[in-house]
């Protein structure tokens, strides 16, 4: 998989919790397809009909705080959404975003800077997101094994090849 | 080197010397828990990795405790599936009805120890904190690879210090002290740090007490809460020594001074945790249902504050009134002592343990523009049902004042002496 993203912004705010991203009724939801038709309902009416494969969410402070849900990166990873950049994220968010492939990109300057319905490209390894305009806003780096993981698609591609290694031995 | 607690634990676990803020480690934990909203997708994960034996069957535990009794065939087939993996491998540490409770609770009770590094399919995990563990949420992916192969990589975290002195007033209790700590420093006030409690206010708080400050850790974007193992913590744990502790001059990233004496009744008012002021200055908000639960505040201790305001009392005819003990245990020491008699006399409902309208799944979810004082953490749109309604947060005091009156009430005023 390319964690590189290119796609349209989507701006919300501060503090979007993790009830907002998916409703806690949805919970006992276990096909991701199912969850994505509800990913921030209560925010944007249809958001999911609405966006298009790889748009990006540019938010502010605390991204995906509240639980410690996976069902929410995987809603908004099945509805299209290609990243998140934010400000800050809640560690659980972030590290869920992150194991089931979804990058989730930390920008101090993104949601100030960004407009609604630009279309952005961003460089995980480079470190920037890049404007059409080419201006380039910096972002927060990952350690390496975290870019493998987002490079295998995720954590469970990750444990498939280490568990065949394993088994290589 | 000085260390803090959090530190010391990550430092055992990782098999080091010593480790600092900032650092990433790999920890081997003691503890992992799964429970049957997050368990199910752990367990879909291992199936597609194709090996799903846990590495230590004895450090796995599985509660079901968000929607049971099941309430739908969706649910009853998600606890079938941790009911028969639990058999597949004879883990001990199963809990099913009959043993049940909120699962936080249920490992307090069961299975943390002080020094321990915990992990659960749940954020509010950092509960166990409060018995001097190193206590943190995970999502069910990420458990998955902690039941493969027992470790998981940690960022060690900045410790921010939250130092209480003084003694709280009557009808004052610990949630009116993590309320108003989350509305000084708001929603990302601890973001990533482990939030550590001490002082003489925390030395003067019971267990129960404790779990409740450190159970709100998250709602300020702490990775654990986290409280120096004393006698209480030992007492409570049946441990006989407990070493790991924040050494006096330990590195802190800040120190936030609470006084115990200022703090009155408090509230979260809807939709952020943060937007916290005191009872008396809210208004009184109508109340069309009161909740008294949770892993925040189902506790003795809890049950006990409430039931003394209500004995003798009758519910609001106005107000819907739903008690839910966080464990068996809790329940049936309830029971022997009268609480439980006393909630169904004044005119309330008591359910069997398990996590309740909380999240908005089960037992008392809210219809289009309801509203529902609460003793549990979370106050975000729609969290207990539909997104036209909405939820504060209070002590089980001020809940059961408002239980009384059919609007948010300061408890102060029932407090005999």
């Amino acid at each position: 998989m390319d964690v590189n993203g290119r796609g349209k912004v989507w701006l919300f705010g501060d503090d979007i919790d993790t009830d907002v991203i998916l409703p806690g009724k949805y919970l006992v939801l276990t096909d991701p397809n199912e969850m994505a038709k509800h990913a921030l309902e209560g925010l944007v009416e249809g958001f999911s009909k609405k966006i298009a494969k790889g748009d990006i969410i540019v938010a502010g402070k605390n991204f995906g705080c509240g639980s410690s849900r996976e069902h929410a990166p995987l809603a908004l990873k099945y509805a299209g959404v290609g990243a998140v950049v934010a400000r800050s994220f809640s560690r659980i968010f972030f590290r869920n975003a992150i194991n089931i492939g979804l990058p989730a990109v930390i920008s101090e300057d993104a949601r100030d800077v960004l407009r609604e319905g630009e279309v952005i490209s961003i460089d995980l390894k480079g470190g920037y997101i890049q404007r059409r305009n080419g201006e380039k806003l910096p972002v927060g780096g990952y350690p390496q094994f975290l870019l493998e993981i987002l490079n295998d698609g995720g954590l469970l591609q990750n444990l498939k090849k280490r568990v065949k290694k394993e088994k290589r031995k | 080197m000085v260390m803090t607690i959090s530190e010391k634990v990550l430092a055992r676990a990782s098999g080091r010397e010593r480790v600092e803020a900032g650092e990433y480690v790999v920890g081997k934990i003691d503890l992992a828990m799964i429970h049957d909203l997050t368990g199910p997708l752990t367990l879909n994960v291992l199936k597609e990795v194709g090996y799903d034996k846990p590495w230590d069957p004895d450090r796995v535990a599985i509660i079901l405790d968000h929607q049971v009794p099941a309430n739908s065939t969706v649910t009853a087939a998600l606890q079938k599936q941790l009911r028969d993996y639990a058999r597949k491998y004879g883990l001990k540490n199963y809990h099913d009805l009959g043993r049940q409770g909120v699962c936080h609770q249920i490992l307090a009770e069961s299975y943390v120890k002080p020094g321990m590094l915990v992990v659960g399919a749940d954020s509010h995990t950092c509960s166990l904190g409060a018995l001097g563990a190193f206590a943190t949420g995970i999502g069910s992916t990420e458990m998955a690879a902690v039941f493969l192969t027992g470790e998981l990589w940690f960022r060690v975290p900045e410790s921010i210090k939250f130092d209480l002195k003084g003694r709280l007033g009557k009808g004052v209790s610990a949630k009116d002290v993590i309320l108003n700590i989350i509305g000084r420093v708001g929603v990302d006030g601890a973001l990533y740090c482990a939030a550590e409690f001490t002082g003489e206010g925390v030395e003067r708080l019971s267990v129960d007490g404790r779990l409740t400050v450190c159970n709100m850790a998250i709602e300020m974007g702490g990775k654990t809460g986290i409280i120096n193992p004393d006698r209480r913590t030992l007492e409570y744990t049946g441990v006989k020594s407990a070493p790991l502790r924040s050494d006096p001059d330990a590195n802190y990233l800040k120190v936030v001074e609470v006084d115990l004496d200022e703090i009155e009744p408090q509230v979260a008012m809807p939709h952020s945790v943060d937007n916290v002021k005191p009872v008396s200055d809210a208004g009184g908000v109508r109340a069309d249902q009161v909740f008294i639960g949770s892993c925040t505040n189902g506790r003795l201790e809890d049950l006990k504050a409430a039931a003394g305001i209500l004995e003798g009392k009758k519910v609001n005819p106005n107000t819907r009134l739903i008690v839910i003990p966080a464990s068996q245990k809790i329940y049936l020491e309830a029971e022997r002592r009268g609480y439980i008699k006393t909630f169904v006399e004044a005119g309330g409902v008591v359910c069997n343990p398990n996590c309740g309208p909380c999240l908005g799944g089960h037992m008392g979810i809210l219809a289009d523009d309801e509203t529902c004082v609460s003793t549990s953490n979370r106050n975000f749109m729609g969290r207990m049902g539909s997104t036209s309604s909405k939820v504060y947060l209070v002590s089980p005091e001020t809940a059961a004042a408002t239980a009384i009156e059919g609007r948010l009430a300061d408890p102060r005023k029932y407090m005999g002496g």
